[in-house]
């Protein structure tokens, strides 16, 4: 037996589900009109303890960091702040890294905005497609005087995030159950976070490789981005950057760019 | 073609033929000494590499989990000493804390 679609009744419906200050709705009632509240309350329940959930599954690293009660309260202030606006809800909580790195009880943990930002990226690189990584026979072919004009097509999976902090190390350390050992969180990493095969891998990217790659992953040509990453860090290493990159799978063909 | 393009050609010439080596190098060892070989690469040239771990990965909406936890009456609660925060060392000495509320 499938209920009427009422629009009129989900509209009258769903605006208390997340904010407990709101009237139960009057269409919600018993047996001859007695008022139905804890009823009510079940799917109030049942909508905030889905999504808190749906975060704590997105993100685990900072749920470990901050211990469960914390992370739930916290989680509840945002789910009530920014509802869903898709039915997916490994999509949901796009906006949950920048709501931590903002609020207000966390503010001593300035690095937690980045660990979740690595976690989002994890699982986005989890459901990317699946596509076969540049192999490095595919380099060797070019011409060494072509080399600065080539540009390299990103992998659906592969995606940057920039941290001040020592936000891999972080994230490394609480996605395991391994004691926690004592980390500086004070030494800049930006993570590289690919999926070449199965597994997502996420790779702490040496001086200036966030540039370099960043450039590379935008369409930028190579000279280009080499250029740009010597210019951000003089410690910038081409060989070991170009390894790396196409090592962790970043990367799934190459092309020509238009001439400098 | 200016002086400083030519070098950086140059430059990238020996930075990809550089780079092959060491990708190419791995490939006629064991499967148990290229993981050995590419672990230490790793640690020394391009940071450190987490595999995630992978089952149950897959993010909420995978499973059908009851939901017996009653997370919407909470409103006001208490600061409860958990989590990891305090074994990671900030700038300047201090360590992470969270705000009691």
């Amino acid at each position: 037996m499938q209920p009427e679609a009422d629009p009129g009744f989900a509209a009258a419906f769903a605006p208390g589900l997340l904010d407990p200050a709101r009237e139960v709705p009057s269409a919600v009632a018993g047996l001859n009109g007695k008022p139905a509240g804890r009823r009510y309350d079940v799917y109030r329940n049942n909508v905030t303890v889905s999504l808190v959930d749906a975060l704590a599954a997105i993100y685990p690293a900072v749920q470990r960091i901050t211990g469960t009660d914390f992370f739930r309260a916290m989680a509840r202030v945002h789910v009530r702040s920014t509802p869903p606006t898709s039915p997916l809800l490994f999509d949901y909580g796009r906006n949950f890294p920048d709501f931590v790195e903002t609020y207000q009880h966390a503010r001593d943990l300035p690095w937690l905005g980045d660990v979740a930002r690595i976690e989002r990226a994890w699982l986005d690189a989890y459901h990317a497609a699946d596509a076969p990584p540049l192999s490095p026979a595919q380099l060797s072919a070019i011409a060494p005087d072509q080399l600065s004009h080539l540009v390299f097509l990103p992998h659906p999976a592969a995606q940057i995030v920039l941290s001040q902090y020592s936000a891999v190390t972080i994230f490394a350390a609480n996605r395991d159950s391994a004691p926690a050992a004592r980390i500086d969180a004070s030494a800049p990493e930006d993570a590289l976070i690919t999926r070449p095969g199965f597994d997502v891998a996420v790779r702490h990217l040496p001086p200036g490789g966030a540039v370099f790659a960043a450039y590379l992953m935008c369409g930028q040509t190579l000279g280009a981005a080499a250029a740009n990453a010597f210019f951000a860090s003089a410690e910038f290493d081409i060989a070991a950057n170009i390894a790396g990159l196409i090592d962790a799978g970043a990367f799934t063909s190459i092309a020509f760019g238009d001439a400098e | 073609m200016s002086a400083k393009h030519a070098i950086t050609t140059l430059a990238l010439a020996g930075a990809i033929s550089t780079a092959l080596a060491t990708l190419a190098a791995a490939a006629p060892l064991t499967k148990a000494e290229a993981e050995a070989a590419v672990a230490a690469k790793k640690e020394k040239c391009f940071g450190v590499a987490l595999k995630g771990q992978n089952d149950c990965a897959a993010g909420p909406g995978t499973t059908c989990q009851g939901t017996s936890t009653v997370d919407f009456q909470g409103n006001a609660w208490k600061f409860v000493q958990g989590g990891t925060c305090t074994s990671i060392d900030l700038p300047g000495g201090k360590k992470g804390s969270l705000k009691p509320v």
